[in-house]
């Protein structure tokens, strides 16, 4: 693409951001001009989203200065950035499901005092943006009936009709297969050439290299590099990013063993808008990293939940280790010797206002040494949790401040630890990585792969394809709730598994 | 501006802040005191001397707290495991139901097995009364709120049809009041002369026991981690349920000693102003103790002294007690705000 040379649009100068001790961002400056497309490039915990909330009007800056179109942005009022013409499609949408895709559209547009007015004229005016920037979705459909893509096009459609003449995206892709990336793209496309300006936020280097016109990379808060994305490489850009070379860990052969967990035919029921299992089979051998992709909301939770001891099949059968699984709860889960690293470490891997110590034998309390005949053994708790704190590198203040004090990366390091500490025979990693920094996400990774070594089963349930394709020995795809066969490693590519994670391919199978 | 939370509160704020709401309180009662016309000096004193100036008064403070010692514990273990049981007054009216049924003359036991049965079967009628609503929060999702708040009023109805009907003492000249509990059914004095029943060393040990309880047995982590985040406790493995029905056991059963020991220590027989709301004042004793149970003790033994040192100094000086009522009430939200604001800064 040819870098554009129109007006500046957006100008960020010298922006700070604390948050207590917390510099999230410093002496940030950023420029977007007419018709382009920048990518904000950097690692979970760069400051992308803190920077992002800031031309939004969401957080009100330290120090430094936005302006929009030549005017100053007044701090902390979001109202001024709609107004002013920034559109913001955020990680998490800010939809209401139980509404019409028109009505969410429409909503906080319409006057108060005569609420029906104006309805024909903004369906005309959804439906023609639809068509312009080809964002395909029913206006009349309940957003509860839509899948996750369609949503994000209701969100983008959303900035459009309040004539967003700025979009910023926060990690759009992070919820989509790669053929409604594709289709994103190039909505995106459209939309510059129609003299929109894009600021792309993500840390998939082949998006940003595919999309965008200029690329800013942040690291720790700062700018670190800009560049026109045509001048620069991937592994420049990866560099940058990480301020080191990465290393990413080289698996060794695997040597599978014996069946741990085997499903046959399982269905579990659906859980309000979350898919259940429709007739899974499939086994976790010991020695094997098995690894789960699909769009997130497809079911994963469900089988999840299933090793987890948080649901039961509903349908077919469960066997651990060759036998029947028996009365199927968290507890028996554990018992059989499945360490579970949940998918949301605030909300069921850890209490937040628990310690470290109390946290490290929140599964484990209830036996020796942890506690006899009923009493708590505090020492034998303490004991466990510096064990775990030193080996598993847990940077923290000790064993007896609150986990919530943690970093992401460190809490899920404790996390790992108790489980790992127990050797567990299955290993049930939901989401291991997310929101981890390189480092982190590095050493959870070497983790699993010497869980396996050792000879367990692992299995790897993620969003990213990337991670689950360089980690797993072996890939399903989920879709729906059903699940592709096993594909061994290096016999897929990752647009192979994009069939299967639309669903497309089960339906030619049927 | 904006509010900030702070992650780790320093020891200075957690304690400053709440005394600073206590002394907050204080100032909106003397200024109330001021506008009824009196000297808020001197009715402060009053106050001071009607709780605590003499045996006499100190006494009849300790005396006013034993029953907030039970409820304030009562309600302080079940807001930590984030059940909202608001049915403490149903609870006590139960327990010294129970305590009248068997204690007039049905058990004719020596009171070193008599005081113990009824004890017990005071603590099993609370804890039923809050087994019922837990039961449907836990297998319904009904909100226990509601359900234990609206018992309360079917307790006292309940209660007004016994002293009416099948419990009215035929002695009682047409009141409605239950006959009085056998000798052996009381409560004696705590220490001999002194006008303090048991009921006070009970509640002691109560407090004492609900601590070793929280901080020291597989239950108290249990209570606590379900309180703190029931989502991280089931993933767990910690029986979220069976550990509610445990809870609502202990709570219920300690509102109903409160009952047992109004009956039993205290009035020797049950009428319907057995309880002057020591069931809802339970809530803001645990409130005020931060729903520790040793806080609990003092708590009680604050707002006891409030009450009884309020009602002699409105004799004293003609301020309406109920001065008191108002104190609490802004006690307790200073309290509330004051806490918010441990983990919160304001800026600019």
């Amino acid at each position: 693409m040819t870098p554009p040379s129109g007006e500046t649009v957006l100008r960020l100068a010298d922006i700070t951001v604390r948050f207590g001790p917390v510099t999230a961002n410093e002496g940030v400056s950023l420029t977007l001009r007419r018709g382009e497309v920048v990518a904000l490039l950097g690692e979970n915990g760069a400051g992308k989203t803190t920077l992002m909330n800031v031309l939004f009007g969401l957080y009100a800056a330290d120090e430094g200065t936005v302006e929009l179109f030549g005017q100053p942005l007044p701090p902390g009022n979001p109202r001024a950035a709609l107004e002013a013409g920034v559109g913001m499609v955020h990680q998490h949408f800010a939809l209401a499901e139980n509404l019409t895709v028109l009505d969410n559209i429409t909503l906080g547009t319409r006057s108060l005092w005569s609420p029906g007015a104006g309805r024909r004229a903004a369906r005309a005016k959804v439906e023609g943006l639809a068509t312009e920037y080809g964002l395909r979705v029913d206006p009349d459909a309940t957003v509860a009936s839509l899948g996750v893509g369609q949503r994000q096009r209701v969100e983008i459609l959303k900035a459009l009709y309040r004539d967003a003449r700025i979009l910023i995206l926060d990690e759009p892709t992070a919820v989509l297969t790669p053929q409604e990336s594709l289709d994103l793209f190039a909505t995106l496309r459209k939309a510059v050439a129609k003299g929109l300006s894009i600021l792309f936020i993500s840390h998939k280097l082949h998006e940003v290299e595919a999309v965008s016109d200029r690329v800013v990379v942040l690291r720790q808060g700062r700018v670190v590099a800009e560049a026109a994305t045509a001048d620069t490489t991937r592994t420049e850009m990866a560099r940058l990013m990480v301020g080191a070379e990465i290393a990413t860990p080289e698996p060794r052969p695997a040597l599978p063993g014996a069946a741990r967990v085997t499903l046959r035919d399982v269905s579990t029921p659906a859980r309000g808008t979350a898919t259940g299992l429709r007739g899974v089979s499939m086994s976790l051998r010991a020695g094997l990293i098995t690894g789960l992709v699909g769009v997130s909301g497809n079911g994963q939770s469900a089988l999840a939940g299933l090793l987890a001891g948080l649901e039961r099949p509903s349908a077919g059968e469960m066997e651990i280790r060759g036998a029947p699984s028996g009365p199927w709860t968290p507890r028996a889960a554990i018992a059989a010797g499945i360490g579970r690293i949940p998918e949301d470490r605030h909300g069921s891997g850890t209490v937040g206002d628990f310690d470290l110590a109390e946290n490290a034998m929140l599964e484990l309390y209830a036996r020796p040494p942890f506690s006899r005949g009923g009493w708590i053994d505090r020492k034998a708790a303490r004991a466990w949790a510096e064990r775990v704190i030193d080996r598993y590198d847990v940077r923290c203040p000790g064993p007896e401040a609150p986990i919530r004090l943690l970093s992401g990366g460190n809490m899920q390091k404790l996390i790992l630890g108790r489980v790992m500490e127990t050797s567990p025979e299955v290993i049930l990693a939901n989401q291991p990585v997310r929101g981890l920094d390189i480092g982190a996400l590095t050493y959870v990774h070497e983790q699993l792969l010497a869980a396996r070594d050792r000879g367990a089963a692992v299995l790897l349930i993620s969003e990213d394809l990337d991670e689950v394709i360089s980690l797993s020995d072996v890939i399903h795809a989920i879709s729906e709730g059903r699940l592709s066969p096993p594909f061994a490693r290096g016999t897929m590519t990752p647009a192979e598994l994009g069939e299967w994670m639309t669903g497309a391919r089960f339906d030619d199978a049927a | 501006m904006r509010l900030e939370p702070i992650p780790a509160p320093s020891l200075a704020r957690r304690l400053g802040l709440p005394a600073f709401a206590l002394i907050l309180t204080a100032l909106v009662a003397m200024g109330l005191v001021a506008l009824a016309g009196a000297a808020p000096g001197e009715v402060a004193w009053l106050v001071l001397k009607g709780a605590a100036g003499s045996q006499f008064a100190l006494l009849e403070t300790l005396n006013r707290a034993t029953p907030l010692i039970f409820t304030g514990l009562a309600v302080a273990v079940a807001f930590r495991a984030k059940l909202w049981n608001i049915g403490a007054e149903a609870q006590l009216y139960l327990g010294a139901v129970a305590t009248v049924v068997l204690g007039t003359g049905l058990l004719d036991w020596p009171p070193a097995v008599l005081l113990p049965v009824l004890a017990v079967a005071a603590m099993a009628a609370g804890a039923l009364a809050l087994l019922v609503p837990t039961f449907l929060k836990t297998r319904f999702g009904v909100d226990e709120v509601v359900t234990t708040l609206l018992l309360n009023f079917v307790a006292l109805l309940f209660v007004s049809y016994l002293l009416e009907g099948p419990l009215k003492d035929p002695m009682g000249l047409g009141w409605p009041k239950s006959p009085p509990l056998i000798d052996e059914a009381r409560l004696p004095r705590l220490v001999e002369g002194l006008r303090l029943h048991w009921g006070f060393g009970l509640a002691l040990i109560a407090a004492a026991l609900v601590w070793v309880i929280q901080t020291r047995t597989i239950w108290g982590f249990e209570i606590r981690a379900v309180g703190l985040n029931a989502e991280a406790a089931r993933f767990a493995g910690m029986p979220v349920n069976a550990v509610l029905v445990r809870t609502a056991i202990l709570s219920g059963g300690l509102a109903a000693l409160a009952g047992f020991s109004e009956v039993a220590g205290a009035k020797g027989a049950l009428t319907l102003d057995l309880s002057p709301g020591f069931g809802y004042t339970g809530i803001i004793v645990a409130m005020l103790a931060l729903l520790h149970p040793l806080g609990v003790v003092v708590a009680a033994i604050f707002v006891a002294g409030i009450f009884v040192g309020a009602d002699s100094m409105s004799r004293a000086a003609g301020v309406p007690s109920f001065i008191a009522d108002i104190l609490l009430a802004s006690a307790l939200l200073a309290m509330v705000l004051a806490l918010g604001l441990t983990r919160l800064r304001i800026r600019r």
